[in-house]
């Protein structure tokens, strides 16, 4: 790791801090009120502030996962540096396009 | 000297990297220290046995082998704090290539030291006025927590990340990079800058402190680690650094 994926791990880990907390509070609220998928998605259409909660949260995420579980490969596998940063952006691109497809079918379709 | 009280059962690495362990039987002596029992087995039993060690006073840092799983000073360790049931097991120090029996190849160690630029750059000539550097300024005393590291290498043979990562600088070459970037009269920071956050540099450690758990000085070079960390992710941001 260097500094610069060290910025941005630490960076994405204080973004996600409050997300985390937001998102926890939200899936105990859903649940605990019984609110079936059809509530859930009724609320979410067309909110420009869950798309921007959750857009930032899948970015976040998509970079932190890759970029800690690059240096887990780098450390732990055989794999060199650069082959353990393919992998690594493999599985961020991976994480992003789910996540934002998953996004995208909460606010838009 | 004193009479023999019992006999250690002594079991010490034999060979390079594929050796194995043998067992000699040592008198057990009053006040007696893990270095001379490996001299005693040197001295009586088989003088083949190599191992390193020169001031025998914790001053040198060369005697540092592993001592039942735990680096340490062989001189300044007493065989009744570590000896279990009156057995000790000794092993050269890990994370370091064996270069036969007790003694290690310290290379490594002293090049990352290097890339690490650890060498101090000198700011002035000597023509020049002597630097008036004030003892209580916040970065003479970072530096004056760090400076007392005399390279013994047992908090290279302790760390994790060095064991994972052969590129990491480890926490010897790191603390004196540290010390080295809170000392006013060197003027090496920015290749160090570049050296210590590159790959394998001060980013790569976990801060699992087992540097500061077995430093026989109880330094904290982790501490200093995380000082590195914030110093270079600061230029990091303000574009001083290109990473």
């Amino acid at each position: 790791m260097n500094a610069r994926l060290y910025v941005w791990q630490r960076a994405t880990a204080a973004v996600m801090a409050p997300f985390v907390l937001v998102h926890i509070a939200v899936i105990f609220y859903a649940t605990r009120a019984g609110l079936s998928a059809a509530d859930i998605l009724s609320r979410t259409h067309d909110s420009i502030a869950w798309a921007i909660f959750y857009s930032v949260f899948v970015a976040a995420v998509s970079l932190h996962a890759s970029i800690g579980v690059r240096n887990v490969l780098a450390e732990w596998s055989p794999l060199g540096e650069r082959q353990a940063g393919f992998l690594a952006l493999a599985l961020g691109l991976l994480l992003a396009a789910l996540g934002f497809h998953a996004v995208f079918a909460l606010v838009v379709a | 000297m004193p009479e023999a009280s019992s006999q250690l059962a002594v079991s010490l690495w034999r060979g390079g990297e594929d050796g194995r362990y043998q067992t000699y039987g040592v008198p057990r002596r009053d006040n007696q220290t893990v270095l001379d029992v490996v001299t005693y087995v040197q001295r009586h039993i088989d003088p083949t046995l190599s191992y390193r060690f020169a001031c025998r006073v914790g001053m040198c840092g060369s005697c540092a082998m592993t001592v039942n799983g735990r680096p340490r000073w062989t001189c300044r360790t007493h065989v009744a704090k570590v000896a279990r049931s009156d057995r000790l097991e000794i092993g050269p120090l890990e994370n370091l290539p064996v270069i036969k029996d007790l003694a290690t190849d310290m290379q490594p160690f002293f090049e990352k030291w290097q890339q690490a630029k650890g060498v101090f750059a000198p700011s002035a000539t000597r023509r020049d006025a002597i630097a008036q550097i004030q003892p209580d300024s916040p970065a003479r005393i970072a530096a004056d927590a760090g400076i007392e590291c005399i390279n013994c290498g047992v908090c290279y043979a302790a760390c994790d990340t060095v064991r994972w990562n052969a590129d990491y600088l480890g926490p010897a070459a790191l603390n004196r990079a540290w010390t080295l970037f809170n000392d006013a009269r060197d003027a090496g920071n920015s290749a160090r800058m570049a050296a210590v956050a590159a790959s394998g540099g001060c980013h790569s450690c976990h801060s699992h402190q087992s540097c500061q758990e077995h430093c026989p000085l109880s330094l904290n070079p982790t501490a200093s680690i995380a000082g590195l960390k914030r110093r270079t992710a600061l230029a990091y941001l303000k574009g001083e650094l290109k990473a």
